[in-house]
């Protein structure tokens, strides 16, 4: 729809060569005069780096700013590096607990919020709260409410008769899983608006025709609401998998990586071998690792979504 | 396109006539049905809000009784004191300073910039164009945790770790900005740009007089998201700013918890109450615009 050099002579059928040819250019400069201011900070801030972080996983690059190129050393060290394994682990771990759980609960919530009930609107608002408070808040709140002997959590538990509840973020079992919990619990929000606005392009005459021939509920939603949101569980499902390999945040100001290694993700590892340790060209080769593993699935994710929509 | 229109366009009155209502809603069946939504719905809303009435109730406690055995939900006397507190025993001030000064800055350049891009993107076809496009749409997609390592050194490099322009920097030019400007550009008719172009108006006097104004919501999503975003960052400010004098409020509070042996856990509610009430407040007054910026970063273009 956009004016094009070729359109406006297309109109005036006339028009010597030289004359496309500077109106293209015109056009080239103008787009490029709207595009530069975000794009200068875009290549210095994003690009730059992104391309920075591949040739720094090649050298021994530290804080003393010697940097000498050593090939593949950094990634055998990674593969021999049993700190960085359980990273690794612990972050696909966190990531098939958070993915499922979210999309339950937040698809859950969406359909609870899409029947017309009332007083929708202040039920949409409080699952947005989490999403918006500072997760220095959040970190501290949900510290104390799962503190072991004291936090409301268990001593809720207890009232409700269960022995020795669990020691939660304490706990190297189940430090995990409460992490996943609060991340959960804070990001589900989101999600649930993604859904919810995916809701509503199902088709209201679908659900009536399926309603007619006798299908429940659950055949409904089996069958018109899921295939219909297919779109939006791909979108969610991709951006899940991102948030979760890269989780960082929640987990430093929640466990700090422990007990023990039993929280630490690969970002963090990255986070300490870089501003920690300086071990910069180390780092960086870890991080190339968590690019290249984000990269890799949601390939994988498109390449699925392609062969299921034919 | 249309999807994405529609969210953004402001929603139709309640559609409470369009649907199902009218077919049994008065059986006994789907009272109980109903009744069980409500109930599932409300367990719901508890277990998401329980927290926060903990915190805010926490702040009016006194120090010892945060961690009674057994809980009282509710203080038994109410300690005002501690929202005085608070601005007495740390820099709050400070730190709420240089939270506005990031918050807006970072909020204007994201949308200025942003929306002077989207126009490049969406009006103007140039060689290159949707290349371009594509490796910004692209790095959406990169974590920023993978090339953190590589922007900090840079941004040292440069001078600028430790300043408030680091933070600024740091978050301003994303590609999202970007891309939910184009979305909303693509939605509004061609034909009001050729008009205004036929009356001899710039591209930038089109942008400026035309689509700024039709895309008042889409810049209010764009501008809400940043806000929120930039107030509540943690780990950009924990990385670059080690000066407590430039603190913003996440890393105060942070510092605030750990700086003290004994933590008098009601005056640290209070700061934590203060630094959420602000977004919340933001966030009530224009969560339309919130939830359609989120809903239309879900539409792919």
């Amino acid at each position: 729809m956009s004016i094009t050099a070729e359109q406006t002579t297309d109109a005036k059928a006339k028009v010597p060569k030289r004359h496309v040819s500077r109106l293209r250019l015109r056009y080239t400069l103008i787009g490029w005069s709207f595009i530069l201011p975000n794009f200068v900070g875009f290549v210095l801030l994003t690009l730059i780096p992104v391309v920075t972080v591949f040739y720094m996983s090649l050298t021994n690059w530290n804080i003393f700013g010697s940097s000498q190129f050593i090939g593949l050393d950094n990634f055998v060290r990674l593969a021999g590096d049993s700190s960085f394994h359980s990273a690794f682990g612990n972050t696909l771990y966190f990531a098939v607990l958070h993915i499922p759980l979210t999309i339950a609960v937040s698809l859950g919530l969406a359909l609870l919020l899409n029947s017309k009930l009332r007083g929708v609107a202040f039920f949409r608002t409080a699952a947005f709260f989490p999403y918006i408070t500072s997760i220095v808040a959040i970190a501290l709140v949900w510290n104390l409410l799962l503190s072991p002997q004291y936090g409301p959590v268990n001593q809720v538990l207890g009232f409700l008769g269960l022995q020795n509840p669990p020691g939660w973020l304490t706990s190297s079992d189940w430090a995990m899983p409460a992490v996943v919990v609060v991340e959960t619990w804070r990001r589900m929000g989101y999600y649930m608006v993604l859904f919810l606005a995916g809701l509503q392009t199902v088709p209201r005459e679908l659900h009536e025709a399926a309603r007619t021939d006798g299908a429940n509920a659950l055949q409904r939603f089996r069958h018109v609401t899921l295939p219909a949101l297919r779109p939006t569980m791909f979108f969610v499902t991709v951006m899940l998998t991102i948030e979760s390999l890269k989780i960082l945040d929640l987990i430093i100001v929640l466990t700090d990586g422990g007990p023990g290694q039993a929280t630490t993700v690969i970002a963090q590892f990255i986070w300490t071998k870089g501003f920690e340790e300086n071990q910069f060209g180390y780092s960086s080769a870890a991080s190339v690792v968590l690019f290249l593993l984000c990269l890799i699935v949601t390939i994988i994710q498109f390449l699925w979504n392609k062969r299921k929509a034919v | 396109m249309s999807e994405t229109k529609m969210l953004i366009t402001p929603p139709s009155p309640r559609k409470r006539a369009a649907g199902g209502q009218a077919t049994g809603a008065g059986t006994p069946q789907r009272k109980i049905g109903r009744a069980l939504l409500y109930v599932l719905l409300i367990a719901a809303a508890a277990a998401l809000l329980l927290p926060f009435f903990w915190m805010v109730m926490s702040s009016l406690k006194d120090a010892n009784s945060v961690f009674s055995v057994p809980i009282h939900w509710i203080p038994e006397i109410f300690v005002w004191d501690n929202y005085v507190e608070i601005w007495q025993k740390s820099d709050i001030l400070v730190w709420i300073r240089n939270t506005v000064v990031v918050s807006v800055g970072v909020t204007f350049l994201q949308v200025t910039t942003g929306s002077f891009a989207a126009y490049g993107f969406s009006r103007i076809r140039f060689r290159g164009r949707d290349a371009l496009f594509l490796l910004y749409v692209a790095t959406i997609a990169v974590p920023w945790q993978s090339y953190m390592i590589p922007q900090f050194i840079m941004l040292s490099n440069a001078g600028l770790a430790n300043t408030l322009w680091s933070i600024l920097l740091l978050q301003a030019f994303g590609a999202f900005g970007v891309f939910l400007m184009k979305q909303y550009y693509e939605t509004i008719p061609e034909e009001l740009s050729e008009a205004a172009r036929l009356d001899g108006l710039s591209e930038y006097g089109i942008w400026a007089r035309i689509m700024v104004p039709l895309s008042i919501p889409a810049i209010a999503s764009l501008a809400l998201l940043t806000f929120v975003n930039t107030w509540n960052d943690f780990l950009g400010p924990l990385i670059y700013l080690r000066d407590p004098s430039l603190w913003t409020m996440q890393l105060g509070l942070n510092n605030f918890v750990s700086s003290l042996y004994n933590v008098d856990y009601g005056v640290l509610f209070a700061g934590l109450v203060i630094s959420v009430v602000p977004i919340a407040i933001i966030f009530l007054l224009g969560q339309r615009y919130f939830v359609e910026g989120i809903a239309t970063s879900g539409m792919k273009g």
